[in-house]
């Protein structure tokens, strides 16, 4: 098997997670659609507010993990940013979040773009950028702002929200990385062409073939790369798109229901698409233990995905307290209805 | 667009970097050139840190030209623990649930955008204190 790993030991010294404050219930949008074909796949997902965009949840979130890395901003050689939904057509959004950080300009920024799993694709560069010496430290974010079509089966679970992790030398790490191991085949489950608003998706096409096939290589390959079992990692959190899909492929792999509980947050935030993997896997570090193992497997349509296992060491105890949590942005909400929905997201024609 | 002056504007606007007087000590935001107290033109670049508290707010149900689709909204001064006093626009909470005198952190967000073609223009506002623990 294929394991990557750096020649030098490295791991996350950094993270932070981001969900905007607005949340608008599945039954409110079934409410006006007349109700849902197979029942509502969650029971309610973020929505950000009106000056809300990637760029400015990823800055949050950035800020988040430069305040548990406790390292200077311009101590940083990359901020990289895995998003399907990135303000702007030609303009990177990294320039700007690295700046706002106060990170550039002796700096890498770029936008990366693999539908749910550009962050993770983000992470795996970083790892690579550390590892091989080019840089001490370097951030990697996974953050969406995701949209369906109204009346789609999207609509009811595409949230917003994601997660920023800054790579370090694994001493001065809070979780330490055994290896990856990413698996990815042209497979078209799910897509949007350039200057259409909304994505196409090949309906019950996107589970087996895509969701299932390539979660299932990815976590496996890496744990066969690994020779770990199952039963070896404290946690695993997989790519969220309903509640159902990670819950049977962790099922499928050996998992228990309780490894995956802390970081299944699909339901309260929907999916939150480039970010899902990666925001479940900082509410995961919010309580984990030093020497739990953590999985990490993100899916991207198109189709991919990333696997990652951590090592947790004590510096967790005392970083994770030098931020916000991730469950207090999930629960911090406010219930919007429809309207105010359809204001937020831009669907109001105002001239 | 104004291209030029919106991006000589980004470092107060994106991390409240405002200027400290290198003579007297004197804190100022939005930055200047001059210091009040002393007349030193001795400053230099200081970043806030962009906590303090709410000192006033009021909410607007009509707006200037370029923030009609974010009514209604509120505008208010912070007072920052380092000094000067920052006029901005409050978000994240709604307006009946704030208090003068309650703990406000500075978080950047679309302060507005050119239309459908031009700018994205990010900048300050400030929320209720958010908590680590
Ligand atoms: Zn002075």
């Amino acid at each position: 098997m294929k394991l990557m790993k750096p020649s030098r030991a490295v791991g996350i010294i950094g993270y932070g997670a981001y969900v905007p404050r607005y949340r608008i219930r599945a039954e409110e949008i079934a409410r006006v659609w007349g109700g849902a074909e197979d029942g509502l796949p969650i029971e309610e997902k973020a929505v950000p507010g009106l000056d809300e965009d990637t760029v400015t949840m990823s800055i949050e979130a950035a800020r988040n993990a430069l305040a548990r890395a406790g390292i200077a901003p311009t101590d940083l050689r990359a901020v990289w940013i895995g998003s399907e939904s990135h303000p702007y057509a030609v303009k990177p959004s990294s320039t700007i979040v690295a700046d706002a950080l106060g990170a550039a300009g002796s700096i890498l920024a770029g936008d990366w773009e693999f539908a749910c799993k550009a962050g993770t694709e983000a992470l795996q560069a970083a790892i690579g950028l550390v590892g091989s010496h080019m840089a001490e430290y370097a951030m990697a974010i996974g953050m969406d702002t995701a949209q369906g079509r109204p009346h789609d089966a999207l609509e009811y679970t595409a949230g917003a929200g994601g997660a920023a992790y800054i790579v370090g030398p694994a001493e001065n790490a809070l979780a330490i990385l055994e290896g990856s191991y990413s698996y990815v085949t042209d497979t078209p489950d799910f897509f949007r062409r350039e200057h259409q608003h909304y994505p196409e998706h090949g309906n019950r096409f996107t589970g087996e073939p895509a969701y299932f096939d390539h979660t299932l290589r990815g976590a496996q390959g890496l744990l066969d790369a690994l020779g770990f079992k199952p039963s070896d990692f404290t946690y695993a959190i997989f790519h969220q798109p309903n509640v159902k899909f990670p819950q049977v492929a962790a099922k499928k792999l050996g998992f228990k229901p309780e490894q995956i509980a802390p970081g299944l947050l699909t339901n309260k935030i929907g999916n939150t698409y480039s970010g899902a993997a990666m925001i479940g896997t900082t509410a995961t570090l919010d309580l984990a233990q030093p020497g739990d193992r953590i999985l990490m497997c993100s899916f991207g349509s198109g189709a991919g995905s990333d696997a990652f296992s951590f090592v947790v060491t004590d510096k967790i105890l005392e970083r994770r307290n030098k931020a916000t949590k991730t469950q207090w942005y999930v629960q911090r909400r406010e219930v919007i209805d429809y309207a105010v929905y359809a204001r937020h997201r831009g669907k109001l024609v105002m001239n | 667009m104004d291209l030029a002056r919106h991006w000589r504007l980004k470092d107060q606007r994106y991390r409240l970097e405002g200027t400290v007087c290198a003579d007297c000590g004197a804190k100022f935001f939005p930055p200047r050139q001059v210091c009040l107290e002393c007349k030193s033109t001795n400053l230099t670049p200081r970043e806030f840190n962009g906590h303090g508290e709410l000192y006033s707010f009021t909410t607007l149900r009509s707006a200037p030209m370029g923030f009609e689709d974010q009514v209604p909204y509120t505008v208010g001064v912070v007072k920052l623990d380092e000094g000067p006093m920052v006029e901005a626009q409050i978000t994240d909470v709604n307006a009946d649930a704030l208090k003068i005198g309650q703990r406000m952190e500075m978080v950047t967000r679309k302060l507005r955008a050119q239309g459908d073609n031009g700018l994205i223009i990010y900048g300050y506002k400030f929320r209720p204190e958010t908590k680590a623990d």
